[in-house]
């Protein structure tokens, strides 16, 4: 029962040492060199999170002529109204100044005679990205920062209401870690793993948001009654099917366009209502599907009339983001097809997941990215409201978190843990390996995928779910979460796999609360109510947060959308309402149509 | 199908105390088994992101694609050097095709890319 426990004490405690991890890091020790910054890591800082394979664009760059607001503008479009207009207005303001910074540190990104990265899409720009991760890990380790590798967190230390501490486990020597801290900042990414993978056996792990990222984050503080929002707007990946490798590089870069079986370009040809080619990304996915239930599936992205010259450039693209995209492609154009011919890339959707980077997901935080409990901020994939902000954007938020952070914490005493909480969290955290049971961590993960894939929709049912199907998928959660108790793990490596699939069903009991109470359908396929097929505005234009009771049932909250001083168009319902804000003057030009 | 290793070629990085493939993996998946060889705790669990691959200063590690992927194995190594990434990619006729990413430093300037 007694485990090898180390303890530290720190003024800024960094759970998660990913994309915004590591800047966070920096950022803390460059503002002042005598802060005592902790950053706990569950693998190691030089490969870990969901760049570990490298990215090849960064996604969220004001290019030349681009502002925060046209930035807003867009991703107010994007999500249909219900996003956090401040989250999204700070964070665009610091994107461009963090790139530069990770160009500095090494990161390389091609620029054209002006001076200006090579513009991929919009707001995406192309980069060299295979050694991001590495480069932001030596970073934030030469920081002076105390980088501790290979601790999974498991809870939040809190007392008198406030969080001053976390705990964790070494995923190799087993001991236990309890640290304290006068603030913490949050990111350790999204949620994958909570619906059956799109690859089987030996496959499963080939997705492509990272599956080590478990939602360990999300879980401590639905535990700890964080306020959490729009888990139901969850993201789901138009991607390369099979190598489930990214789109971009080949949609915005060469320019290919979607097509069916037929060869018809069918978001033009039959989806003009839903935006044609300008539509959103979630409609992208979602006539994809139509297509198929059309009978003119599968869809693809047509390279055939693209330089067969920039087939190579195309697989050193992939090679340092997504390597079996590039072994995939290199197969079928050069032996299954021999001379090098681009042929059309087959595009399905993956597996739904909870990441607040792309969707809405996460945390609810203020404009200083603080969480709803005292002395927890939140940044990056993590933190929600803030959909589109991608990898730069992590960066940005955790900027933003920091300096917040070091004022409001700076001048608090060093707080201490509760020795109850703390006990109860050790015991609760090896309880796998002191009193094994019977009930394997790998079958428990196989029983959430089934509950959620068949009754929260997952991509088999087209990713479409109703009101019975979710009181099917609540009930057989609930008996999983107590069914819980009696995993076993013989490692500490099995005892990570356990915490992993604790966490993923606290996230997935939240994520059906969430979808049970938008009575609508308003993001295609990420959030599609079968019994609720139309969008409301006059009911739903609201954020649906939750707060986990000590019984286990999630209290729903709603909070108006407060929109910033800005004229947008959504997508039309019936009559194209420009959604005004109170403060615009009626003058004032109306933006129409953004690319996706 | 995850990876496979070439036991001729691993020399767990010499004399490291932590060989470069075990510290790196972000699933924590290698180790030094029995035979002081790296080797994969499960292959399922491989993310398929090449970490261990390139870092390899033998290249004694390729990846593989699934079987249920395509059919017959593809397979990819490689080397991280200080500025760029070279990869060898060996398709299933044993063409071998390679290939080189920029990783550190200032981009090549190719407009044309």
């Amino acid at each position: 029962m007694n485990h090898p426990v180390v303890e530290l004490a720190c003024d800024l405690l960094i759970i998660g040492g990913g994309a915004a991890g590591c800047v966070a890091a920096v950022e803390a020790k460059e503002r002042d060199p005598s802060l005592r910054v902790v950053v706990m890591e569950k693998a190691h800082v030089y490969r870990s999170g969901c760049l570990a394979a490298g990215i090849s664009a960064l996604n969220a760059y004001l290019n030349p002529g681009e502002t925060p607001e046209s930035f807003l503008r867009y991703a107010i479009r994007e999500t249909v109204g219900v996003v956090r207009d401040d989250l999204t207005l700070s964070m665009a303001h610091e994107l461009n100044a963090q790139v530069k910074r990770v160009e500095l540190w090494g990161l390389p990104i091609p620029r054209d005679e002006l001076g200006n990265p090579i513009k991929r899409g919009r707001a995406s720009i192309k980069i060299f990205g295979e050694r991001i991760k590495p480069i932001l890990g030596k970073r934030a380790e030469a920081s002076g920062a105390t980088i501790v590798n290979r601790v999974n967190a498991t809870g939040l230390a809190v007392r008198d209401g406030r969080v001053v501490g976390a705990y964790g486990f070494g995923v190799r020597d087993g001991r236990f870690y309890a640290i304290s801290a006068k603030s913490v900042l949050l990111c350790t990414g999204g949620a994958a793993g909570l619906y059956r993978p799109s690859n089987p056996g030996k496959a499963a792990h080939r997705t492509w948001y990272s599956p080590f990222n478990t939602g360990a984050g999300l879980a401590m503080g639905i535990r700890a009654g964080a306020e959490m929002t729009s888990f139901e707007f969850r993201f789901i990946p138009l991607r390369i099917k099979d190598a489930l490798a990214p789109t971009g590089e080949i949609a915005q870069w060469l320019g290919a366009k979607q097509i069916n079986a037929r060869g018809e370009a069918y978001l033009e040809k039959y989806y003009e209502h839903l935006g044609g080619k300008r539509m959103l990304t979630q409609d992208r996915l979602y006539a994809t599907l139509m297509e198929y239930r059309a009978g003119r599936g599968p869809c693809y992205l047509d390279l055939r009339g693209v330089n067969p010259r920039k087939l190579d450039g195309t697989i050193t693209a992939y090679l340092s983001m997504a390597p079996s995209g590039a072994m995939l492609m290199a197969d079928e154009a050069y032996y299954a097809r021999k001379g090098g011919e681009m042929a059309p890339v087959e595009i399905t959707g993956g597996e739904p997941l909870v990441v607040g980077g792309h969707g809405l997901s996460g945390y609810w935080i203020d404009e200083r990215r603080r969480t709803s409990l005292p002395g927890l901020w939140a940044a990056g994939d993590v933190a929600g409201g803030t959909p589109k902000k991608y990898a730069s954007g992590a960066w940005a938020e955790a900027v933003i978190a920091v300096r917040d952070m070091i004022m409001e914490a700076g001048t608090l005493p060093q707080p201490s843990l509760d020795a109850g909480e703390r006990q109860a969290e050790e015991a609760r955290v090896f309880a796998p390996m002191d009193a094994p049971a019977e009930l394997d961590a790998g079958d428990a993960e196989e029983r959430l995928q089934k509950i959620m894939e068949e009754y929260a929709g997952g991509s088999s049912v087209q990713y479409g779910y109703a009101e019975g199907t979710l009181r099917l998928a609540d009930l057989h959660l609930k008996r999983l979460a107590e069914e819980l108790g009696a995993l076993r793990a013989s490692s500490s490596h099995e005892l990570m796999h356990c915490h992993e699939v604790l966490d993923r069903v606290e996230v997935a009991q939240t994520l059906v609360a969430h979808m049970a109470h938008r009575r609508e359908t308003r993001w295609h396929c990420y959030q599609e109510r079968l019994d609720y097929p139309e969008r409301d505005d006059a009911r739903f234009m609201v954020f649906i947060n939750s707060v986990r009771e000590p019984d286990g049932t999630r209290r729903i909250i709603e909070h108006p959308v407060v929109r910033a001083p800005i004229d947008v168009v959504l997508p039309s319902l019936s009559d194209g309402a420009v959604i005004r804000s109170p403060r615009n003057h009626d003058d004032s030009p109306t933006y129409r149509g953004e690319e996706s | 199908m995850g990876i496979v290793v070439d036991l001729e070629a691993c020399n767990r990085c010499g004399t490291a105390d932590e060989p470069m493939c075990v510290r790196d993996c972000p699933g924590d998946l290698m180790f030094i088994a029995e035979n002081g060889k790296a080797s994969i705790t499960d292959n399922r669990e491989c993310w398929d992101c090449a970490a261990c691959v390139k870092v390899c200063p033998t290249q004694a590690i390729a990846m593989q694609l699934p079987t249920s992927l395509v059919v017959r194995g593809v397979s990819l190594t490689g080397r991280a050097l200080k500025h760029k990434t070279t990869w060898t990619l060996r398709l299933r006729n044993d063409e071998e095709r390679n290939y080189e990413t920029p990783s550190t430093g200032n981009a090549p300037f190719t407009p044309s890319l």
